[in-house]
């Protein structure tokens, strides 16, 4: 597949089906505008927490000193990467731990796979797990990767589980299952999930004690547990899992061996970086003070009498998988300072419509669409490019540009930027492999080619079409600064009138009576 | 034999980041112009009140008393909850439970047989425990495994939670509290009773970590 402008051994990331999705943006946005359900779910949900949000950030006076730290921290680990890492490395071992390195997702697998057989014995093999919910594990298809091996990894957190039951996909970073309603969390209970009280109402309550009695007895008799961590710190050695139900407490916990997958970015140098982190995370992720649990553990960690507490065997899988790739462009590297709260998600008007499944990526909304094209590359039109065109190619396009992320994100990053950035490069690519001779690469002719690109096809240009309707909605003074595809690249050195309220396709169509 | 997982992942690092071979550079200065204290002793009755309104906010339960009224004040709380059997890490300062009239299994005592069980947990209860630190602004209680906190697991399985707080334990916000803690020890945050907010962003509290938190905090 194709390294996307990469620098010559920095490889992309390996597939497993969990970045790239079958459809483009457009085609998949389509499909989730037509579903009305999802829409009100959707609706509901993110202005739950953009309220929740904005009211415990309201209450920080020094919030944006808190970001500016953030932004500057993160900046920080990027630049000193293999110095951090290695002394983290170090830390873990000298507690007890062990450190791997996994270049790709394949890599990653197997060794999981490896230190959970090693887990059992050849009388008493394991033969399944339990997940506390990781964005790592979920983009390494680790799930699926066990599954193929006989064991079966049960995921604990409550949304992932509504998501396993149903064998359906995460729609949201925090909140994967946000796009059910409490009517169909209760009937997917009813479908799948064994030893169900029949007389289950759709309270949220009553769905909740489900889940805590269906995982209880999972919980006690786990012998191997895998996580995600948020942080890691380098001077010490510690990583920290932040989490509100208690189900990161049982797996990070009650094993006897914990695997924790983390990529290769999660790093904070020091223990005092953590005044940051732990007060921008939950304000900015579900909008809390602080999230009900936060664990921190150092190796195989004890008690302050010497006793073991929690899993002697503890291993630290750190992940690359396009993260290098990702690293090596300069204008691109800072997707790597997400922190996941999923802020970014719940201020976007795209996703807010969308929904999380349209972007086709674990990674959806705009860090999504800024982060996915570099960890896993872009095709532009070139000859192995997918009919059609390449879904990961489309989403550095999946926004208005309004720039709301940006405003939202805890640690600066400047996702608007970063996404005209990705475009420009998109149709240097598709201009190269087209071998379109001559042609600088300025901003109006990248603008133009994109144009093109959207214009191609009816279905994109529809979709171009409703982002203007968009535009309308936030222009300011019959201005706008920022405008969807086709014509983004204008605006940034430009105001464009807005839109009227009908477009001549709409027009045309209306009163034609023709509805195609 | 090819190269290591390990020198391929820093190879590759350094080679994204344009640097070849040489020091490491420099940390770059961060700038923390954010609040690094409110700005009030720890256990000033102005943070025991905000850590008081925020643990209620959680729907967690506040019992605020003397030092010489925990044992009875554990003892009330106890029996309003019904509880009969209760684990305790090793190192419970003896008064805590003295007034309480209920059976108690210590973790870690020789009498006890060593370690509680999962088991033994999962029937007892509840737990009483202290902490290292409260955090008034985030509404924040940290156990770290000291001999009055014991070990994670004490702390989780069971479904009721008392914890005693000291009112010097009580700082003001994150950054005053992570300077107490020992990055080595096995640390757990704990901001009201568990919770959820995965169905339509309703939070409800309670699902697999203790469904009732209950704090004492000892004034004075
Ligand atoms: S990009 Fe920023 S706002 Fe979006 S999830 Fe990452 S940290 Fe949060």
């Amino acid at each position: 597949m194709t390294t996307f402008l990469g620098m010559p051994g920095l490889p992309v990331a390996t597939e497993r089906g969990t970045l790239r999705g079958p459809d483009t943006f457009p085609v998949a946005a389509r499909r989730a505008l037509a579903d009305t359900q999802l829409r009100k779910n959707l609706g509901h949900a993110t202005s739950t927490i953009r309220a929740k949000r904005a009211r415990v950030v309201g209450e920080l006076d020094d919030w944006e000193e808190l970001r500016a730290a953030g932004a500057a921290i993160k900046a920080d680990v990027m630049a000193r990467l293999p110095e951090l890492l290695v002394q983290l490395e170090e830390n873990v071992t000298a507690r007890g731990g062990h450190v791997h390195w996994a270049r790709d997702a394949d890599e990653a697998n197997r060794i999981v796979l490896d230190l959970v057989r090693a887990a059992g014995t050849p009388d008493d093999p394991v033969t399944s797990v339990v997940k506390v919910k990781s964005m790592a594990t979920q983009e390494i298809g680790l799930n699926e990767a066990l599954a193929e091996a006989g064991i079966a990894a049960v995921e604990t957190d409550l949304a992932e589980l509504i998501v396993q039951l149903s064998d359906d996909t995460p729609s949201h970073i925090l909140v994967p299952a946000i796009h059910r309603n409490r009517a169909e969390i209760r009937q997917i209970f009813l479908d799948h999930m064994p030893d169900v009280d029949p007389g289950l109402t759709d309270e949220p309550r009553v769905l909740a004690m489900a889940a805590r009695a269906y995982l209880r007895r999972t919980f006690l008799a786990a012998r191997v547990a895998v996580s995600g961590a948020n942080f890691a710190i380098a001077e010490t050695g510690t990583l920290a899992v932040v989490e509100s139900e208690g189900n990161g407490r049982m797996c990070l916990t009650l094993p006897q061996t914990l695997v924790t997958v983390m990529g290769i970015e999660k790093l904070l140098p020091t223990w005092r970086d953590l005044e940051v982190f732990l007060q921008l995370l939950p304000r900015s992720s579900t909008g809390e003070r602080m999230n009900p649990y936060t664990s921190m553990w150092t190796g195989a960690p004890r008690t302050s009498d010497g006793a073991p507490d929690g899993p002697q065997e503890f291993h630290l899988v750190l992940l690359d998988n396009g993260r290098t790739a990702t690293l090596a462009d300069e204008a691109g590297r800072q997707a790597l300072h997400c922190i996941r709260c999923s802020a970014c998600l719940n201020v976007c008007p795209v996703y807010e419509r969308t929904g999380g499944h349209a972007y086709g990526s674990v990674y959806p909304g705009p860090i999504g669409a800024v982060l996915t094209p570099q960890l896993a590359g872009m095709h532009g039109h070139g000859a192995d490019a997918p009919a059609g065109g390449d879904p990961v190619d489309s989403l550095p396009y999946a926004s208005s540009l309004c720039g709301a992320c940006f405003d939202a994100c805890p640690v600066r990053i400047d996702i608007p930027s970063m996404l005209v950035h990705l475009r420009a490069k998109h149709v240097e690519t598709a201009q190269a492999q087209r071998r379109v001779p001559g042609l600088p690469a300025s901003a109006e002719n990248a603008a133009m080619s994109a144009a093109a690109w959207v214009m191609q096809d009816a279905g994109r240009f529809s979709f171009a079409e409703r982002g203007l309707q968009l535009g309308r909605l936030l222009a300011r003074d019959g201005r706008i600064r920022s405008l969807p595809p086709p014509l983004s690249a204008w605006t940034t050195s430009r105001d464009v009138p807005a839109p009227p309220a009908e477009t001549f396709r709409k027009w045309w169509a209306r009163t034609r009576g023709d509805r195609s | 034999m090819t190269t290591s997982a390990r020198d391929e992942v820093l190879r590759r690092i350094r080679t994204a980041l344009g640097r070849t071979g040489g020091a490491a550079p420099q940390p770059s200065p961060v700038p923390r112009d954010y609040r690094t204290s409110l700005g009030q002793e720890p256990g000033a009755p102005g943070l025991l009140d905000l850590l008081v309104d925020r643990l209620v906010d959680y729907k967690a339960t506040v019992h605020r008393c003397a030092p010489d009224a925990v044992g009875a004040t554990v003892a009330a709380a106890l029996a309003a909850r019904g509880a009969r059997r209760l684990a305790a890490p090793s190192g419970l300062p003896a008064g805590w439970l003295a007034a309480a009239d209920v059976e108690t299994v210590t973790d870690g005592a020789a009498q006890d047989g060593g370690a509680l069980p999962v088991a033994t947990l999962d029937a007892v209860d509840g737990v009483v425990t202290g902490c290292a630190v409260a955090v008034a602004q985030t509404g924040t209680i940290v156990l770290d495994s000291s001999p009055d906190c014991g070990r994670r697991a004490l702390t989780l399985v069971p479904d009721y939670h008392l914890i005693v707080v000291r009112a010097d334990q009580v700082v003001g916000s994150v950054p005053e509290a992570l300077p107490r803690l020992d990055p080595d020890r096995p640390l757990t945050w704990v901001s009201g009773p568990s919770a959820t907010s995965d169905i339509e962003l309703d939070r409800v509290e309670g699902v697999h970590g203790p469904r009732t938190l209950v704090v004492v905090l000892v004034e004075g």
